[in-house]
């Protein structure tokens, strides 16, 4: 069983991070782009045996409590097999 | 270690100064609370649980666990972290600077957050700070609107709460410092990091707890430029002072 855990700034929340490359994109070329957003992103594998609901729970309560920060951050739990 | 230009207090107090793996402002807070405050001191390792000797305790600068993740973050899973709070609880006195309130913050001792500079670099100068508040144990003696010279060293001092947080700060005057001009005048122009309202150090709703991102310990000595830091130490020095029975 694995966990992809997806941490991303709030909404309003200003990212100089994502501005820098926005601006570094931009002189790619593309001039199109609206917004670019920093994040994170990290994989949680767990051993044989583990139950999906387990899993699950176990990887909301690291996210919440290790990996994103409430006061600025989100974070999104995907699990698979 | 000398002891200086003598004592500061006329009651012995114990200062300690927790030491995690990556902190780098350790010494000079020892240093600091030796030879200017002149009070006896002891390092604290993170793993140390028992705080029941002390009467403030410094959380220092530095890169706590490299700053993985983000700065503060894995430190608040310090075994002394835990002792920290009780006796932050107790009205003891907590002091943490830069990567200190970076800390504080993470570990829920502050509220709001820390984020990467507006700027994105490393900021490592002079500022000049206007004390917002005297009615707090860091700032008692000091005199109320004036400008203090302390130098920043820090990637990630840009201070971020919502609406509400930052409203209560103000009302609860839990604001201490702003970034300033040398008048006083609180200006974008001289916010180094973006934060928000410029602010550089708040305490908690107590008033115990203190965190801020300029560095007091490193200006106690005309020699690096400013002794403004010392007004802060003989301050939080008065506090304990008055603590002690």
């Amino acid at each position: 069983m694995k966990a992809k855990v997806y941490v991303t700034l709030k909404k309003g929340v200003l990212d100089p991070q994502g501005k820098a490359i926005h601006h570094s994109a931009e002189l790619m070329g593309f001039s199109q782009l609206a917004d670019i957003r920093q994040g994170k992103y990290f994989e949680i594998s767990f051993n044989n045996g583990i139950g999906e609901s387990e899993a699950r729970e176990a990887a909301e309560s690291i996210g919440r409590d290790v990996l994103a920060n409430p006061v600025i951050e989100d974070f999104m739990v995907e699990i698979s097999a | 270690m000398g002891t200086g230009p003598g004592r500061i207090g006329n009651k012995e107090m114990k200062f300690g100064v927790i030491v995690f793996p990556g902190s780098n402002c350790d010494h000079d807070a020892y240093h600091v609370v030796s030879k200017y405050v002149g009070q006896p001191v002891d390092f604290i390792w993170h793993k140390e649980t028992n705080l029941s000797s002390f009467d403030a305790v410094i959380v220092p600068g530095g890169f706590s666990y490299g700053d993985y993740l983000r700065a503060g973050a894995l430190a608040r899973f310090s075994p002394v972290m835990r002792s920290l709070k009780d006796f932050a609880a107790e009205g003891k006195f907590v002091m943490g600077i830069c990567n200190g309130f970076q800390i504080l913050c993470e570990a829920g001792l502050l509220p709001g957050a820390l984020r990467r500079n507006a700027g994105l670099h490393f900021i490592c100068k002079h500022v000049n700070l206007r004390v917002e508040t005297t009615n707090s144990p860091f700032t008692s003696a000091i005199e109320p609107g004036s400008v203090l010279s302390l130098p920043i060293a820090h990637a990630e001092g840009n201070f971020t709460c919502d609406d509400e947080t930052y409203s209560t700060l103000e009302e609860n005057g839990q604001i201490v410092f702003r970034y300033s001009d040398e008048h006083g005048n609180v200006v974008d122009s001289v916010n180094p990091n973006g934060s928000r309202g410029n602010i550089a150090g708040i305490t908690n709703l107590d008033r115990n707890v203190l965190g801020m991102m300029p560095h007091p310990e490193r200006a106690c000595d005309e020699l690096l430029g400013s002794s403004d830091g010392r007004d802060i130490f003989r301050s939080l020095t008065q506090a304990i002072e008055a603590q002690i029975v």
